[in-house]
């Protein structure tokens, strides 16, 4: 059955407010932080409209505002907010409460340097630094990815076999405020594809009451972890099961990454989020002239899914893998030392060097990815990365 | 009590029982107890009154002994008692 199409311009903030709308939720709470700010704010209009059921909480702080999320999530409603930054760093204590409550929140993360210095503008300091709070995250290129991960990520939270927090990460400015063509699904289609919340406990269950967040002491608490992490792994297939279903109807594909001419690259950049579009162009000029260079950008990084990175990259001879935070580890960043330890059992493991890039909203321009290109080109014909872990486009 | 294992235990370690922290047996905790001597308790129920974990049995507004699975041993009662020498005591575990 052909869908009517309906395109739009739209920001990517303003995209994924409208996502929200035709989800519908129950409560939303809102506090406002650049570059999130207008997607509560454009909700707020919606709100006094009439255009949705959805109850506004106006709060102090995002700890407020994920606290009051969390409330309203055990109480048996569906809950959402949004963030970015120092408001995510401000919610952390409560994010591993929402996880650990197993409260299915999907939540918008407008990806934003954390200070200091000062900065509002892209990287990815702010999720990287809650990859441990046990809530899946999940990163768009644009913003229609965003648009379309903002309603499967519902799905995907509130599966039985899940029930476990989601950030839909994306961009901040590059995606959150860019004007971009995409197409909305018909409202009552994403009102048929989220379905209807089933929670699995409720505090406003009179008849069966609960208590949430019990003392928990050694004879019980690993087993509760242990739970949660099974649930990540459900996760996993959850996921790509969602995936297939949105495709259904959307037409649009989705996995745990996209491959971009992957398939007989030798040369590969790893690059999450808006810069993967950059680094697509200049696989196409490269191609264009005969190199074979090709393109991951990575989607889904909780539950990170290894044997799946490893069978994508497995034709590669050299990996350029591009983190847009640091970890001051000083052995790369994130993304690097994960893939990096998941080719620890393969056979035959590309060469792999690391790039920390975009910090602060920095541009990465398709002069910076051409650079990496050849420096990945250098290494193949050495044989040998030169350089483990380089700060791209820094004065010295 | 067997102890449950995690596939068996509520999500998110939510309870699902009414009351049941009665089941917990914070007595395991002690390591002082309160002995108990009826024949100098003169069922005064200060020991009562001042238990923080509702750890003195009573009826009929007579003491009857100390609910050994609940009593944490924090010595209240026996500092309390008006004839600690012959009716409480607290002794090593
Ligand atoms: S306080 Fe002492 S005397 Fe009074 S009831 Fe308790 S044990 Fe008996
Ligand atoms: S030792 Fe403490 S907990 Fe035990 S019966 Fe006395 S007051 Fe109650």
């Amino acid at each position: 059955m052909a869908l009517e199409i309906k395109q739009v311009a739209m920001t990517g903030n303003e995209a994924v407010a409208n996502a929200i709308k035709q989800i519908n939720p129950d409560v939303i709470a809102a506090y406002p932080i650049t570059p999130q700010t207008d997607i509560v704010q454009f909700y707020s209009t919606f709100v006094a409209n009439g255009l949705v059921d959805t109850q506004m909480v106006t709060v102090e702080s995002e700890h407020s505002a994920i606290s009051a999320t969390i409330g309203a999530s055990a109480a048996g409603a569906r809950a959402m907010t949004a963030t970015s930054s120092q408001g995510l760093a401000l919610m952390h204590e409560l994010l591993h409460i929402a996880s650990g409550f197993r409260l299915p929140i999907a939540m918008p993360v407008v990806n934003r340097a954390v200070s200091a210095p000062i900065n509002i503008h892209c990287d990815h300091s702010d999720t990287m630094a809650a990859l441990t709070t046990g809530w899946i995250q999940i990163y768009g290129e644009n913003a229609q990815e965003a648009y379309d991960n903002m309603i499967q990520a519902v799905k995907i939270a509130e599966d039985p076999r899940v029930k476990l927090p989601v950030m839909v990460c994306y961009d901040g400015f590059i995606t959150s405020h860019a004007v971009e063509n995409l197409v909305l699904l018909p409202d009552e289609k994403v009102k048929e594809f989220v379905g209807e919340y089933k929670p699995t406990h409720e505090l406003f269950d009179f008849d069966s009451p609960v208590t949430f967040g019990p003392l928990v002491l050694p004879d019980y608490f690993s087993e509760i972890k242990a739970q949660q992490a099974e649930a990540m792994l459900a996760a996993k297939e959850v996921i790509l099961e969602v995936a297939k279903e949105f495709e259904k109807m959307s037409g649009r594909k989705y996995g745990y990454f996209e491959g971009y001419k992957l398939e007989d690259a030798e040369r590969v950049i790893v690059v999450m989020s808006s810069t993967a579009g950059t680094a697509k162009a200049v696989v196409n000029e490269l191609r264009a002239q005969g190199e074979k260079v090709g393109l991951l950008k990575p989607r889904v990084i909780r539950p990170f899914p290894a044997e799946e990175y490893v069978k994508a990259l497995s034709g590669a001879k050299v990996v350029g893998v591009m983190d847009r935070a640091e970890t001051f580890s000083t052995q790369g960043g994130q993304l690097f030392t994960e893939l990096r330890a998941a080719f620890y059992e393969a056979p035959e493991r590309p060469l792999m060097r690391n790039y920390i890039f975009g910090l602060g909203g920095r541009d990465t321009t398709t002069a910076e990815i051409r650079k990496v290109f050849e420096q990945l080109k250098q290494d193949q014909e050495r044989g040998s990365v030169d350089r483990k872990v380089t700060h791209l486009d820094v004065r010295v | 009590m067997t102890l449950k294992g995690y596939k068996d235990l509520p999500e998110g370690g939510v309870i699902t029982e009414k009351g049941n922290s009665a089941l917990y047996k914070t007595g395991e905790w002690r390591s002082m107890r309160p002995n108990y001597y009826p024949e100098g308790c003169v069922h005064c129920l200060i020991c009562w009154v001042f238990c923080p974990d509702s750890a003195i049995k009573v009826e009929n507004g007579k003491m009857l002994g100390i609910d050994y699975d609940h009593c944490k041993g924090c010595g209240i009662c026996a500092r309390e008692c008006p004839r600690k020498e012959k009716a409480l005591q607290m002794v090593k575990e």
